[in-house]
């Protein structure tokens, strides 16, 4: 795989490193400071750093400006960028946008449904889906071409990721999603939060019987449990997503002012079970407002410190 | 066909507060089979406007007519005579209707009396599910002849995406199938599974604005 937009991300895994992301989410209004606090925490701990696009469909500010205060503080971003809320022209203005601002990575979904958001009249735009959005960055970057066909003026180096949910149904068909997204033009995939291993085992198996993990970077997303409340939640209420008895049973075992230890000591476990697997080429560690406790699951995990590439 | 359903009285009833006489006009085509705008629905609607104005010491008069269909010029044709002295039209066919009553009498009201929600058809008796959103480019061929511009939450091309769960769509809590996994059943009952390993790009359609299409 030849670079393609030179990030920090990009070069870690081409030296062969398992690499490292971490997220962090804008604020529910201007608060920067509150942005740039939650962010100091994840500095020289990720190889980049995910800023979220108005994730679970509920308004916050936005990627780009996100991404913008991170780079300003040394932290390198993936901007994440949903097409729930807009049509073709905006989104391939903003990634042209973010490429003229220095942004290299980009990560191309979807988006939550906006019913589950705090705007649940909003008009749903899906002009285009993940798929569609990973092909049209990759024709602006490798063919100069927009979706209309006109030629960009200047092409955007961006090296593009995509996500990938191994826990939701048909379970057969997920990773025949993931390999269309590979096709068209996913270089790196965060999957969903892990917490069925037996699972994403199996789902790692099929990724490696295609090929797939020789075409792209495979990143296992894990996010801490800070409690059993939270673990149930997880259960209950997100489509798709089982947290396996035996990890509740975990945190239920410890007196509750030792939960987040133990939920810590889990999502240790999990990522150094991931990266043991054929084909994980890193972790994309998601503490959920929890990124104070980053660089302590980094270091129990051997993930620190980081490898420093040219 | 086009599915509709009654506004609630009390907001037609806000619209025609001017006026003292009304004409209702309903249609026999798709509003009729969705029990929201034949001749049945007019008389009822005709009727609650009647009651509910006499109640308020503040009567009207209520014409009664339903129309062949309402989106074909000739057949507004004979609101002619009725519509010369009254106040304002409340057109009870989908929202095509109305407008064809406007574009005739320039000079006179109209009034939707339903809210057009989409093209669909009976799930059972009484009941109606969306099943085409006339997006101009129909693609159901290569989804084992399902729609997921009008069946998925998020129009996916590329589905199913996360949100799909045991056959169900997250959106809807548990109620509304995931097309995409009926898509994947079907393409594999049929033996065209290869059908989901290339992405479907974006949709080509007309230009937005310019659908126009000749018969």
């Amino acid at each position: 795989m030849t670079m393609t937009a030179g990030s920090n991300l990009e070069k870690v895994f081409k030296a062969g490193h398992k690499a490292l992301t971490c997220e962090c989410g804008p604020p529910r209004g201007a608060d920067v400071e509150h942005f740039r606090h939650k962010a100091k925490y994840l500095k020289g701990y990720g190889d980049a750093v995910n800023v979220t696009d108005n994730q679970t469909a509920v308004v916050r500010f936005c990627s780009l400006a996100a991404s913008r205060v991170l780079m300003d503080m040394g932290i390198e971003p993936v901007m994440q960028m949903v097409t729930r809320d807009m049509n073709r022209i905006g989104l391939q203005s903003n990634v042209l946008g973010a490429a003229a601002l220095g942004i290299k990575n980009l990560l191309c979904l979807t988006g939550d449904h906006q019913s589950f958001g705090d705007h649940p009249q909003a008009k749903n735009v899906f002009d285009m889906d993940s798929t569609q959005l990973l092909d049209s960055v990759r024709a602006m970057r490798d063919d100069g071409k927009m979706i209309s066909g006109t030629e960009v003026d200047g092409k955007p180096a961006m090296f593009i990721g995509a996500a990938a949910n191994p826990f939701a149904d048909p379970f057969e068909f997920r990773v025949i999603r993931m390999a269309k997204k590979i096709n068209a033009g996913a270089q790196f995939i965060q999957t969903q939060c892990i917490y069925d291993m037996e699972r994403f085992t199996k789902f790692m198996e099929m990724a490696n019987d295609m090929g797939l993990t020789e075409r792209c970077y495979i990143m296992a997303g894990i996010t801490p449990l800070k409690s059993v409340g939270m673990a149930n939640y997880m259960k209950k209420f997100v489509p798709g997503l089982s947290v396996p008895d035996e990890y509740i049973t975990r945190l239920r075992g410890v007196p509750k002012d030792k939960q987040a230890a133990e939920g810590i000591k889990i999502a240790v476990e999990q990522i150094q079970e991931c990266l043991e697997m054929t084909g994980i080429a890193g972790i994309h560690l998601m503490a959920i407002e929890w990124e104070e406790r980053v660089p302590e699951i980094c270091e129990a995990a051997g993930l620190y410190p980081r490898p420093k590439v040219d | 066909m086009v599915v509709a359903e009654s506004k609630p009285v009390a907001e037609i009833l806000e619209m025609v507060k001017d006026c003292q006489k009304v004409v209702v006009a309903g249609c026999k085509g798709c509003v009729t089979v969705c029990n929201s705008g034949g001749s049945k629905e007019v008389g009822i609607l005709s009727s609650e406007i009647r009651i509910a104005r006499k109640a308020a010491g503040n009567d009207l008069e209520v014409i009664e007519y339903t129309c062949e269909r309402q989106c074909d010029p000739e057949y507004i044709e004979p609101l002619d005579d009725l519509v010369k002295d009254a106040d304002a039209v409340v057109s009870i066919a989908c929202s095509v209707g109305p407008q064809y009553v406007a574009a005739r009498y320039p000079y006179v009201p109209v009034y939707p009396g339903l809210n057009t929600v989409f093209v669909g058809g009976a799930a059972e008796h009484g009941v109606w599910k969306e099943y085409c959103q006339a997006c101009g480019t129909c693609g159901i061929g290569e989804f084992g002849g399902l729609c997921p511009i009008s069946r998925c939450a998020k129009q996916l091309l590329n589905g199913p995406c996360g949100g799909s769960s045991e056959g169900k769509c997250e959106v809807g809590k548990g109620t509304v199938d995931c097309v995409w996994q009926l898509i994947y059943d079907r393409l594999k009952n049929l033996g065209q599974l290869q059908r989901l390993e290339n992405p479907s790009f974006i949709k080509t359609g007309p230009p937005a604005g310019t659908a126009d299409r000749a018969p």
